[in-house]
């Protein structure tokens, strides 16, 4: 990737609402030349969508995400993008990710209370064949979420200054 | 009781700050977007912040030299070395002051005797007027122009020194307008002051912020050492505004002189903040400065934005390549910097500065500060674009 490449990307991730005229203007470039790079980088894969951060304890219903481990007997020629693609058809499965270590998936799940994650964990994930164990953390407080801190310090300067 | 026999004339005749008003408005009006503040938005890098906390665990609480650390001076000595070719001998040629704040004082307070004129240029950072006035001397303010991009010229000077003047100060990266001065300018400075026997009071608090080349320090320049002042600080480069660490390097004597000053009323700087400062410098020279360069370049796509959005907007700006703010005129507007920056403020919540607040110079200009997140900026920027209509 390029140094312009760079640029775009740690705009439109810090903030995926940015115009394309905006990025061009903060980064002394034409809009065209910006609108190509962010097509390119979607269809390289690198960008794979624009969403909002959110802090879901502010929404003022219920809701639990939890972390779960899960232990997994992988298939001889697929290793474990089989068992993967398993798991990630459950719409309840917002993130999956395959770890070194002690364990072989890590399922970020959100649902709507404990219980509908332990059904979730029971009734579906433990199911799969090839699932050998399980280990579910409950997530209780989100100090950071995908780089941005939940209280921003920003708002503690005084508003006008010499 | 009548106070005004009490309290001493020189105080009293110095004005409030003309950005209070604003302070106290701006109070009234919660959800105000500022583009008003004059500090970083980072937050002080980590590895600082955890050095202070190590300090005081290991129980460093007690007062450090007059001078500050030893080790603090010697890598300060060496940063100067290293980012702007300065020499300054750590053990007689500088100490350690709260914030360059105090540095500034000191260095007056020092230097100028009753009745002494002191150029300062015009618009400046608002505490050299006042600061001059309790060492007793006469402010003459040197006119700078948007046409010169607000750098200081002999031709301004050459209007307005006379036989008393003794002492410049030379601000730049300049707050409130942007401007730096280039190396050619400098020497035309360094002449003027060497032709008029002037000392020069260098405050290069900014000099990290420049932006497409690199801050050249006047100290540098041949025979300037001498009569020179140079304050600077680790507030706007490290993002440290509220551990109040600055310093001052000058020839022995002078230094000398200040340092008195500095030790009866200061006694040194807050110990633990020293500590942080001296992290800050440590690991900027092992990992090649990266937190100071990776903060310059956010400001530098912030400035390249609000400069541009405002002159679409047909606020004139000239491009500013230092410190973090733009200052735009507000003349086509039909208001004056006040007017404009008051209204906008009741009118739209966008908080700037109005230019007067820097000096007469500043009159028809506001001062836009980019030391805030890029979203920050597009709203204010979409806020006054509504207000210009």
């Amino acid at each position: 990737m390029d140094k312009f490449e760079i640029a775009v990307l740690s705009l439109v991730r810090s903030d995926s609402r940015m115009s394309v005229k905006d990025m061009a203007t903060a980064l002394k470039s034409d809009e065209a030349k910006v609108k190509m790079t962010l097509e390119n980088l979607e269809k390289s894969g690198v960008i794979l969508g624009y969403t909002a951060v959110v802090d879901e304890s502010k929404l003022g219903k219920d809701y639990v995400e939890a972390l779960i481990e899960v232990k997994v007997a992988p298939k001889s020629a697929k290793g474990f993008d089989e068992i993967a693609a398993d798991i990630e058809r459950f719409d309840e499965v917002r993130s999956l990710y395959l770890m070194s270590g002690a364990y072989d998936l890590c399922i970020i799940i959100e649902g709507k209370t404990l219980r509908e994650v332990a059904m979730f964990v029971s009734e579906k994930l433990s199911c799969l064949d090839s699932v050998l164990s399980t280990a579910t953390h409950f997530i209780l407080k989100k100090y950071k979420i995908d780089g941005t801190s939940v209280e921003s310090a920003e708002n503690e300067r005084l508003v006008v200054q010499p | 009781m009548d106070y005004g026999k009490k309290i001493n004339p020189a105080v009293r005749s110095i004005k409030p700050s003309g950005i209070r008003k604003f302070f106290d408005i701006a109070a009234e009006i919660p959800d105000a977007i500022s583009l008003g503040v004059g500090e970083p938005d980072f937050v002080t890098p980590w590895s600082t912040r955890s050095a202070a906390i190590t300090s005081i665990r290991r129980g460093h609480t007690a007062y450090t030299s007059n001078r500050g650390l030893k080790e603090l001076r010697t890598e300060i000595s060496r940063y100067l070395s290293s980012r702007f070719f300065l020499d300054y001998d750590p053990e007689k040629e500088m100490f350690v002051t709260v914030g360059a704040s105090e540095a500034i004082d000191l260095a007056l307070r020092t230097l100028v005797s009753f009745g002494d004129e002191v150029l300062v240029p015009d618009p400046s950072y608002v505490s050299y007027v006042p600061g001059i006035m309790l060492a007793g001397g006469v402010p003459v303010p040197v006119p700078t122009r948007a046409e010169d991009d607000f750098a200081l010229t002999v031709s301004a000077l050459e209007s307005v020194a006379t036989e008393k003047s003794k002492v410049l100060i030379l601000p730049y990266p300049n707050n409130p307008t942007g401007a730096i001065m280039t190396k050619e300018q400098l020497e035309d400075v360094a002449r003027f002051a060497k032709e008029r026997d002037l000392m020069i009071i260098s405050d290069e608090i900014y000099a990290e912020l420049t932006y497409g080349r690199r801050h050249v320090s006047v100290c540098t320049l041949d025979g300037m050492k001498e009569r020179c002042v140079l304050i600077s600080g680790f507030s706007k480069a490290f993002a440290m505004t509220g551990w109040r660490i600055g310093y001052v390097a000058a020839s022995k004597e002078v230094t000398d002189e200040m340092l008195k000053i500095h030790q009866y009323t200061i006694m040194c700087a807050p110990t633990f903040s020293q500590y942080a400062a001296l992290d800050a410098l440590k690991s900027g020279a092992t990992d090649g400065y990266a937190d100071v360069e990776y903060m310059r370049e956010q400001y530098d796509m912030r400035r390249s934005f609000l400069a541009s959005r405002l002159s679409d907007m047909g606020l004139n700006c000239f491009e500013p390549k230092g410190a973090f703010y733009v200052f735009p005129s507000v003349k086509k507007s039909g208001m004056d910097g006040e007017e404009f920056a008051e209204r906008l403020l009741k009118g739209k919540h966008v908080a700037v500065v109005p230019g007067n607040a820097f000096g007469e110079g500043g009159k028809e200009f506001v001062r836009c500060s980019y030391a805030c997140s890029l979203s920050t900026l597009k709203t204010a920027c979409e806020r006054i674009e509504e207000f210009l209509k």
